[in-house]
C-alpha cells in the first residue's frame, strides 16, 4: 500500500509537470503565431525569428532548471524568454518595440533580457554569445554558487569558432555550464550535412573531454531529463555538458524566409510535423486520463487569450520617449 | 612620490585594485606563471592565487567572452591582451557584445570590463606585430579608451578603468613599459577623459597621446631651442571621451596646433581632433591644423623604412614651421 501511495504521489507530481510543460508549450506556439500576424501587419519590424516547432528545448531545459540559475540564448529566443517566465505582454511589447518591452523597446526580437529572471539575452550574432555562457559559468565558480548557465543555440553555430574556444575552457576550467545545441537541421536555407564534416553535434565534445548526450526534442520530458542531469553535473562538479538536441522547425528562418522552396521539401516540413512535440504530450496525457479533450481546449483557450492579449498590450504601449536614444550607451 | 617604470606602475594599480576589491580578476596569456608576456603582472599569480590571475589558451575571442560573460554576472575583470594586435580576433566581443549589451538591454545589464594590453609599433616586428588600434576602437559608442603615455598616468588611468562601470580599453605603449617617472604615493586615480598639459607654451599645440606624447616633447625641446618656438604639448591621454574643452582652451591661447599620432593618417585619431578644432576654434585659428602620423603603408620590417614610417620629432618640427609659416 505504501509503495502505491508513493508511485500515486509521485505520478501526479509528474502528470502536473507534464500539464505544466504542455501550457508552456501551447503558450509559446500560440504566441508565436500572433507574432507573425503581427510581422505580416507590420508591427514588428526587422528580423523575427520564431521557434515554431522546437517549442519542447526550451520548455522541457528551463522547467528542469532553478530559478537562480542563468539563462543566454541567441536570436531566436522568443521560445526561452516566454519558458523562463518573462510575461508574454513583455515579450510581444519588445518585439513591437515599445517602451513596456522587456528590454525597453532597443532590443527588439533578437535581444531580450530580462536581468532580474537572470535571462541575460537574446544576441545576434551566431555563435557570439557562447563565450559569454562560459564567462556567467566561470563567475558562478569563482563566487562559489551551485548555479548552472543554460546557453542555447543552434547547430550552424557549430562551425564556428567561439563555439570551440568556449567548450574548450568550460571544460579546462571545470565551468557549470550546459551547452544546449538546438539542431533543427538547417542554418537558414543550409543543410548540416552540407557544411559540416561531423554531423553528430555530440560527437564535438569528445575534443574538449565534456560530458555530452543525444536527445529528442520532440519529446519534453526527455529534454527536462536530460537537462537536469547535466545540471547535477554542473552542480555537484562544475562539470559542463554538451545536449544535442534534435529538432524541427516548421517555419522559415526568419518572417522573410520561406517555409521551403530550394532547401528543403514541403512532403519533410509535412512528414516532421507528425513529430510534433505539442501534440504527441497532448495525446499522452489524453491517454493517461491525465486530461482530456475538453481540458486541452480550455487550455488552448487560456494561452490564446494570453497571447492575444500579449498583442493588444503592446499594440497600445507608447514607443519610447525620443530621448531614450542618448540613455544606456554608458553605465553611470 | 616613488620613481617606478611604466610596467610597475600598471603592476600597482593592478595589484592595488585587486586588494581592494575581491571581484576584480586578470585573466589572459601567460598573465599567471609566466609572470606576464611583459611582466606587468609579475608576482600577481603569487599573491592572489589562480581563481584571480587566470592564464588562457591562445584564444583572444574565447577569453574575452569569458570576460564579459563574467562582467555580466557581476564580476569585474581585467583581460590582458598580449598585444593589441591579437585583439582584432577579440572584436566581436569587444564590440558587439561589450560595448552594446547595455543599450540593448535597455540598461539592464552593464559590463564593467578592463581590456588592456600594448598598442603600436615596437622595433622590427613587421606589419602584423606594429599597429596602433587607437581610431578602430575608439569609433564605438559604449566603449571608453584611454592611452597613458607616463607611470604616473599608467597607473592612475588603470585604476579608474578597474573601478569604472563600463567598458574600458587600456592602450598600453609597448615601447614606454621601460620608461621611468615619478608616481604619487597612495590612492592616485586619474579621471578618465581628462587631457593633460605636458608642458606649456605660446606659439603652438602640439596634441599628442601615447608614446607620440615624447615625440613631441622632444619636438618642443628643439623647437624651443633652435627656432626659439615655444611649443604647447596637450597629452589627451583618454581618446573616447575626448577632452574637447581642453584641446579647444589650448588652440585657443595658441591660435595653431600640430596633431601628432602613431596610427596611419585616414579616418585617424589626429582627424578627430581637427574637427575639433574647426569647428569649435575656428576664429582663433592663424593657420591650417596639420597632421604627423604613420606613413599610410603596413609597417616595413627593415629598420631605416620603419624609422621612416613612424612619426618622429623632426616630422613634428617640419609641420610646427609650416603652420608658422618659417618655411
Amino acid at each position: 500500500m505504501a509503495t502505491a501511495t508513493v508511485r500515486t504521489a509521485s505520478t501526479s507530481a509528474l502528470s502536473e509537470l507534464e500539464r505544466r510543460m504542455l501550457r508552456q508549450m501551447l503558450l509559446i506556439r500560440r504566441f508565436e503565431e500572433k507574432a507573425a500576424e503581427a510581422y505580416a501587419l507590420g508591427k514588428i519590424g526587422g528580423f523575427c525569428h520564431l521557434y515554431i516547432g522546437q517549442e519542447a528545448v526550451a520548455v522541457g531545459s528551463l522547467a528542469a532548471l532553478r530559478d537562480d540559475d542563468y539563462v543566454i540564448s541567441s536570436y531566436r529566443e522568443h521560445g526561452q524568454a516566454l519558458a523562463r517566465g518573462i510575461a508574454p505582454n513583455a515579450v510581444m511589447a519588445e518585439l513591437f518595440g515599445k517602451a513596456t518591452g522587456c528590454s525597453k523597446g532597443k532590443g527588439g526580437s533578437m535581444h531580450l533580457f530580462d536581468a532580474a529572471k537572470r535571462f541575460l539575452g537574446g544576441h545576434g550574432i551566431v555563435g557570439g554569445h557562447i563565450p559569454l555562457a562560459a564567462g556567467i559559468g566561470f563567475a558562478i565558480r569563482y563566487k562559489g554558487g551551485d548555479q548552472v548557465c543554460i546557453c542555447y543555440f543552434g547547430e550552424a553555430a557549430v562551425n564556428i569558432g567561439a563555439f570551440h574556444e568556449a567548450l574548450n575552457m568550460a571544460s579546462v576550467y571545470k565551468l557549470p555550464v550546459i551547452f544546449c545545441c538546438e539542431n533543427n537541421r538547417y542554418g537558414m536555407g543550409t543543410a548540416f550535412e552540407r557544411v559540416a564534416a561531423v554531423t553528430d553535434v555530440v560527437e564535438h565534445a569528445c575534443s574538449y573531454d565534456m560530458a555530452a548526450e543525444l536527445v529528442n526534442g520532440m519529446d519534453v520530458l526527455a529534454v527536462y531529463e536530460a537537462t537536469r542531469r547535466a545540471a547535477d553535473r554542473a552542480r555537484k562538479g562544475g562539470h559542463p555538458t554538451l545536449l544535442e538536441v534534435r529538432t524541427y522547425r516548421y517555419m522559415g528562418h526568419s518572417m522573410s524566409d520561406p517555409l521551403h522552396g530550394v532547401y528543403r521539401t514541403k512532403e519533410e516540413v509535412e512528414e516532421q510535423r507528425k513529430r510534433d512535440p505539442i501534440s504527441q504530450l497532448a495525446l499522452k496525457l489524453r491517454e493517461g486520463g491525465v486530461l482530456d479533450q475538453a481540458g486541452l481546449d480550455a487550455l488552448d483557450a487560456e494561452v490564446r487569450e494570453e497571447a492575444e492579449q500579449a498583442v493588444r498590450f503592446a499594440d497600445q504601449s507608447p514607443d519610447p520617449d525620443p530621448a531614450e536614444l542618448l540613455t544606456h550607451v554608458l553605465a553611470d | 612620490m616613488a620613481t617606478l617604470t611604466y610596467r610597475d606602475a600598471l603592476n600597482q594599480a593592478l595589484r592595488e585594485e585587486m586588494q581592494r576589491d575581491p571581484n576584480v580578476f586578470l585573466m589572459g596569456e601567460e598573465v599567471g606563471v609566466y609572470q606576464g608576456a611583459y611582466k606587468v603582472s609579475r608576482g600577481l599569480l603569487e599573491e592572489f592565487g589562480p581563481m584571480r590571475v587566470v592564464d588562457t589558451p591562445i584564444a583572444e575571442l574565447g577569453f574575452a567572452g569569458v570576460g564579459v560573460g563574467a562582467a555580466m554576472a557581476g564580476l569585474r575583470p581585467v583581460i590582458e591582451f598580449m598585444t593589441w594586435n591579437f585583439a582584432v580576433l577579440a572584436l566581436d566581443q569587444i564590440v558587439n557584445s561589450a560595448a552594446k549589451l547595455l543599450y540593448e538591454s535597455g540598461g539592464q545589464v552593464p559590463i564593467p570590463i578592463v581590456f588592456r594590453g600594448p598598442n603600436g609599433a615596437a622595433l622590427q616586428l613587421a606589419a602584423q606585430h606594429s599597429q596602433a588600434w587607437d581610431a578602430w576602437l575608439s569609433h564605438i559608442p559604449g566603449l571608453k579608451v584611454v592611452a597613458p603615455a607616463t607611470p604616473a598616468d599608467a597607473k592612475g588611468l588603470l585604476k579608474a578603468a578597474i573601478r569604472d562601470n563600463n567598458p574600458v580599453l587600456v592602450l598600453e605603449g609597448e615601447m614606454l613599459y621601460n620608461v621611468k617617472g615619478e608616481v604619487p604615493d597612495g590612492e592616485h586615480v586619474v579621471p578618465i577623459g581628462q587631457a593633460d598639459l605636458k608642458r606649456p607654451g605660446r606659439d603652438v599645440t602640439l596634441v599628442c597621446h601615447s608614446k607620440t606624447v615624447a615625440v613631441a616633447l622632444k619636438a618642443a625641446e628643439q623647437l624651443a631651442g633652435r627656432e626659439g618656438v615655444s611649443a604647447e604639448v596637450l597629452d589627451l591621454r583618454s581618446l573616447r571621451p575626448l577632452d574637447e574643452a581642453a584641446i579647444v582652451a589650448s588652440v585657443a591661447h595658441t591660435n595653431r596646433a600640430v596633431v601628432v599620432e602613431e596610427g596611419w593618417p585616414h579616418a585617424g585619431i589626429g582627424a578627430q581632433v581637427v574637427d575639433v578644432i574647426q569647428r569649435e576654434a575656428f576664429d582663433h585659428l592663424d593657420a591650417p591644423v596639420l597632421r604627423v602620423t604613420q606613413a599610410d603603408v603596413p609597417m616595413p620590417y627593415n629598420k631605416q623604412l620603419e624609422r621612416l614610417a613612424k612619426p618622429s620629432p623632426d616630422r613634428v618640427v617640419a609641420a610646427v614651421r609650416r603652420v608658422l609659416y618659417l618655411d
